[in-house]
């Protein structure tokens, strides 16, 4: 693989994966530049190698695995419930919906039942998730763009007051390991149940200002308008998912689709873009957010009284079916899979996870090609990924 | 018009920010070292084991099953099953662990050991400020560094602590019914039996538990 810092003429096809989807105009060198993994505005260590013909991006190569865990590896080598509290460090913004992807498997897996009031419990936590996730993801959005800070401060104003509730149900923040097979470890009080109400109420008006702040700011249009299009046809192809393929207006949300849990209970709609570009994946989250805000005021105003665990469920020592089970749900960042095979034994026999981030990164040069240099960290930021995700 | 948004904005900027010298509610920040903020009932970081009464190595709850040690998933528990067994809290022999370590650099705080005791003996501190200069032995805690006394686990967690001592008393009563239950058949079984001296040994040692158990309860 060649890593030389400029690109001659003659090889300058080697080390990339495939031919040049566009052509230089023919004058000059193309330079090639990384960067990464330490650039201050990749989210986390991540390389992007980009060869450009003055500011035009020609090739865009993205590497990974700074970050690599071993996470799935390690779950083979370890019971069901001890693989749980890993799953928080996947996509660590948003811990309490890998913790339901991965119970959801589980529970196909051994085919445990989940009792109502967790499933409500869940249902509020995840859209309480959803908000957070998008609620800061829109304010590194804006920050890369140069906003240094303002945006996403005030979105970290509300995710603090969300992360509180998380401490004060399951006693992390953000590594809560929270959910169980067959149900959820704590019960919430009705004091929890009266500050999430509070601190919905609240939500609402934090969205309108962060929309007046954003949506009509001439700066942010120029540079989000018709920029990073990702057209419907390879979003479906690359296997997009998530507000990424919505903002490419495909109607695809698992909650929909899959109604995994007690989600046909719930009405709410699937907001959908229509150019694909960075604009309307800003747009498409903020209208997400207000959904999200609909869905929990109905759990709240439904969630039943009873028990919040399977009285079946084992917490440690149960040996599954020989067979394989795939719990996916409709996280913040896309579909997010677990995929377990069980031979029998206290360990999964084979552990695999489908990350969004990762999925939804495959797409990046095709978004980036023929864009000026400063827009690809854009373009990147409008993907939304967590590199403790995409690597595992 | 162009660059209404903009002014809109910042307009919305502005608005926040006036409201921060007024709104209590727009000033969030504190300042660390001086300020806290009150503490969340439910929050955890680092196990502790638990003990009775106030010596901590006669009251200490733990019988060094191993079963935290082998379920914790970054393996950070490294626990000595004793060779002899020591009376316990409620008198009865039991084993402990020689030796009960946990590297607090390890740990990440996910609470397994907590839920997958049956014995109730460790359970997840609040203390944070563990800063050391030592970075091998200083976050090494020994059995004696991780002790702590149930009323501090009735501090630091009311709600849960209650729990756990309703549970724990509810088990006592049950093993001391039991405990009776078998010192009577044992009893019996000893004024059935028509050789009165070979019996004399087993019953006294499983008569002894009983009367504990009520003078306790």
């Amino acid at each position: 693989m060649s890593t030389s810092g400029f690109v001659q003429e003659k090889d300058k096809h080697e080390g990339w994966n495939r031919p040049p989807l566009i052509e230089p105009d023919g004058e000059g060198e193309l330079l090639e530049v990384a960067m990464g993994p330490h650039h201050p505005s990749t989210h986390g260590v991540f390389r992007m190698y980009v060869a450009l013909d003055g500011e035009r991006v020609i090739r865009l190569k993205p590497v990974f695995g700074y970050l690599h865990r071993n996470h799935e590896k390690l779950a083979e080598g370890m019971s069901y419930l001890a693989s749980m509290p890993f799953t928080d460090r996947l996509d660590y913004i948003c811990p309490l919906t890998n913790n339901w992807a991965y119970a959801l498997a589980v529970e196909k897996l051994t085919g445990q039942e989940v009792p109502e009031r967790a499933e409500y419990l869940r249902v509020i936590l995840g859209e309480l998730t959803r908000v957070v996730n998008h609620a800061s993801a829109i304010g590194f959005l804006i920050q890369e763009m140069g906003a240094s800070g303002t945006p996403l401060m005030y979105a970290f104003r509300e995710r603090e007051k969300i992360l509180d509730l998380f401490e004060a149900l399951t006693g992390a923040r953000m590594m809560v390991n929270y959910m169980r097979f067959g149900g959820c470890r704590v019960d919430a009080t009705p004091a929890w149940l009266d500050g999430v109400r509070k601190v919905l109420a609240g939500l609402p008006q934090f969205a309108d200002e962060f929309e007046r702040l954003l949506r009509g700011n001439e700066i942010l249009m120029a540079r989000t308008q018709g920029v990073g299009i990702l057209r419907p046809e390879l979003a479906v192809n690359a296997g997009i998912t998530g507000p990424m393929l919505r903002a490419s207006g495909v109607n695809y949300d698992i909650r929909k689709v899959d109604s995994y849990g007690i989600y046909n209970r719930f009405k709410f709609r699937v907001p959908l873009g229509d150019h694909g570009d960075i604009y309307d994946r800003f747009m498409i989250r903020l209208l997400e957010m207000r959904e999200s805000f609909g869905i929990l005021e109905q759990a709240l105003k439904d969630i039943p009284a009873g028990p919040i665990m399977d009285p079946k469920a084992k917490l440690r020592g149960f040996r599954p079916k020989p067979g394989e089970a795939y719990g996916r749900i409709e996280a913040p960042k896309g579909e997010l899979g677990f995929y377990l095979i069980s031979d029998g034994g206290p360990n999964p026999y084979r552990y695999r996870i489908r990350p969004p981030s990762l999925i939804n990164l495959t797409v990046l040069e095709d978004m980036c090609l023929g864009s000026n240099v400063a827009d690809v960290v854009l373009i990147f930021g409008s993907v939304d990924i967590v590199l403790g995700e995409v690597d595992r | 018009m162009l660059g209404e948004g903009i002014l809109k904005g910042l307009g919305e900027t502005a608005r926040n920010f006036a409201g921060s010298f007024v709104s209590a509610e727009r000033l969030t920040t504190v300042q660390y070292p001086e300020e806290r903020i009150a503490p969340i009932e439910a929050t955890r970081d680092f196990p502790f084991l638990v003990y009775d009464g106030t010596d901590w190595e006669a009251g200490m709850r733990c019988v060094a099953c191993q079963i935290c040690e082998k379920e914790c998933p970054p393996k950070c528990i490294y626990i000595v099953k004793s060779t002899d067994k020591k009376p316990d809290a409620l008198g009865k022999p039991q084993i402990y662990p020689a030796r009960f370590d946990i590297d607090i650099s390890v740990c990440m705080s996910c609470q397994i050991c907590v839920e997958v005791c049956p014995f109730e003996a460790i359970k997840m501190d609040t203390e944070f400020e563990l800063s050391t200069a030592d970075r091998f032995g200083g976050l090494l805690y020994d059995k004696k560094e991780l002790s702590k006394s149930n009323e501090h686990f009735h501090k630091i967690h009311p709600t849960e602590a209650a729990e756990v001592d309703a549970r724990l008393a509810e088990e006592k009563v049950k093993a001391d019914a039991k405990a009776k239950a078998a010192a009577t058949a044992a009893a019996a079984k000893a004024a059935a039996a028509p050789v009165a001296a070979k019996p004399a040994s087993p019953p006294a040692s499983s008569v002894v538990p009983a009367p504990e158990g009520e003078k306790k309860g």
